[in-house]
């Protein structure tokens, strides 16, 4: 038997558990209650003002929190990966931590917080939950990128006469554009898509669009779900081709 | 000054993220029924997590126990599953290998949401009843490629003649995967299981969509109930409490560990 053999348990599997399902959502996209040929669910998301709302908001918050987390995460990230600033391995660690616990429980205990502070739950608290929630996995790219930086070249801009600010701005920060790919990839499509964190954060006030998806799909409206899903999956392709798919700079490390 | 401001930055950051694990970590260390309530200093908690004497305590406990079932049953068949597979990949021609490596991310790049919504699909589909397994073997579907991206650059580190060897030597091929396969691909094979284990306990939507409708219940599906019902179970606190502190002490052994036997602490 051929060793390159041994890789077909796992084609069938994958054939089965990824391929199969994700073509089943397209099959039940464009299909109606008794398995007919239809795209009255597309067009019924594009008259749907409640899903074309809570779409947008979820773009919207999405963005928004994609933004903030690179604002507050590439100087971390920076300071972090500068032998200079830092040293410990451990302040690395923590701001990593967060990203292997439960998302959910970091997220009500952000909530209970919110709610002993007297804090009214709603569009801030909920950015301000996202940003907690994902920041960790803009940093921690970005910091993987900028560590493994050959630093000859911020050296050779140096003896040509860069300014700092000009090395940073002109070196640093273009080389580590993969970093930031990848952190964006990290943050906005996992913001878009979660259900359950948004109803927390505020109260059930806002909605994000991977809440319609489960409502759709826990109330038995599974070819509307489907579309919904499938709506999504055209946004994801969108945003991986528009940040070109770096996934190694984050997989890259850690035990 | 400039160390300074560093230093600062980080440090205000770190307390931001850390404020709301502390401020569980705190009401674990008191009875009150609400957080956010001092009642006074009691491990009392505490006790009625490990004693289970507590209201609703079977099914926090046996949610627990279904989360690290699950976890490790899942991570486990993604270990094998993965580096068998790796291996194939690893002696696939170009054109197929690209193909397969192309399928290999789908799951890793997919949202959970998909990722649940498909399966649930794929389940309704095939008329497979859901619960333990169907949740297991979706877990097994997000959990192997990893498992696969952790062993392919170890294959690559390897010797390629070693196992031809062992073959020319009269092992028979199980025996030259167990005693030389394995034994070299074993670090990779290990941060791949860490991995699959941890994205199992970690996940919450994907469990939602195939658990079914009977009964079956993993720490974050009840906390998911929980909160919904207003209002957390107390032993919660204490619960998640543990949780961030064996965490946190396994991230520290782990990576200071490979740091200081300078080993390069990366999956590959």
């Amino acid at each position: 038997m051929k060793r390159s053999h041994w890789s077909i348990p796992y084609v069938v599997f994958l054939t089965i558990f990824v391929v199969l399902p994700l073509v089943l959502i397209l099959v039940y996209a464009f299909q109606d209650g008794s398995g007919h040929f239809t795209l009255s669910n597309i067009t019924k998301f594009f008259s749907d003002s409640d899903a074309l709302g809570t779409f947008g908001v979820s773009i919207e918050v999405a963005i928004e929190n994609t933004l903030i987390c690179i604002l507050l995460g590439y100087p971390a990230a920076w300071i972090l990966a500068n032998k200079e600033l830092n040293r410990s391995a451990v302040t690395i660690i923590l701001f990593i931590m967060p990203m292997w616990i439960n998302a959910l429980m970091r997220t009500l205990a952000t909530a209970e917080l919110f709610n002993m502070l007297d804090i009214t739950l709603g569009k801030g608290t909920l950015l301000f939950g996202m940003v907690y929630d994902y920041l960790p996995f803009m940093i921690y790219p970005i910091y993987n990128v900028l560590n493994r930086m050959d630093k000859s070249y911020a050296e050779a801009a140096q003896d040509l006469g860069a300014t700092p600010w000009q090395v940073f701005w002109k070196v640093t920060v273009p080389l580590s554009m993969p970093g930031v790919s990848s952190g964006i990839l990290m943050v906005f499509m996992p913001t878009v898509s979660t259900f359950a964190i948004s109803e927390f954060l505020t109260n059930n006030k806002i909605k994000l669009f991977g809440t319609i998806i489960q409502e759709n799909i826990n109330s038995s409206m599974w070819n509307y779900g489907a579309a919904l899903a499938l709506i999504m999956l055209v946004i994801i392709g969108i945003t991986t081709l528009l940040t070109d798919e770096r996934k190694e700079a984050v997989e890259g490390g850690l035990i | 000054m400039k160390k300074f401001l560093a230093k600062a930055y980080i440090y205000i950051l770190l307390v931001l993220l850390y404020a709301p694990l502390i401020f569980i970590a705190v009401f674990s260390f008191t009875e009150s029924k609400v957080l956010g309530n001092w009642t006074g200093f009691s491990t009392r908690l505490y006790a009625n997590l490990f004693t289970g004497n507590m209201q609703g305590s079977s099914s926090l406990l046996s949610a627990v126990e279904n989360t690290l079932l699950i976890a490790l049953i899942s991570a486990l068949v993604s270990m094998l599953l993965g580096t068998i597979a790796a291996v194939g990949i690893y002696n696939l021609r170009n054109r197929t290998r690209q193909a397969v490596t192309f399928l290999n991310n789908i799951p890793m790049i997919n949202p959970d949401v998909i990722t649940g919504v498909s399966l649930f699909l794929l389940f309704v589909f095939l008329h497979i009843s859901q619960g333990y397994t169907t949740v297991i073997l979706a877990h097994i579907s997000f959990g192997t490629p990893y498992v696969v991206l952790s062993v392919l650059p170890k294959l690559a580190q390897m010797n390629p003649n070693i196992y031809e060897a062992a073959l020319d030597l009269g092992a028979t091929p199980s025996q030259a995967f167990w005693k030389v396969l394995v034994p070299q691909l074993r670090p990779g094979m290990i941060s791949g299981f860490i991995l699959a284990f941890t994205m199992s306990l970690d996940d919450f939507a994907v469990t939602f969509f195939t658990r079914g409708t009977i009964g079956l219940d993993t720490l974050s599906t009840y906390i998911y109930t929980d909160a919904r019902k207003g209002g957390l179970t107390p032993e919660l606190r204490p619960l998640m409490t543990l949780i961030f502190l064996i965490i946190l002490v396994l991230l520290l052994v782990i990576n200071l560990r490979s740091a200081r036997t300078k080993t390069p602490n990366r999956a590959r």
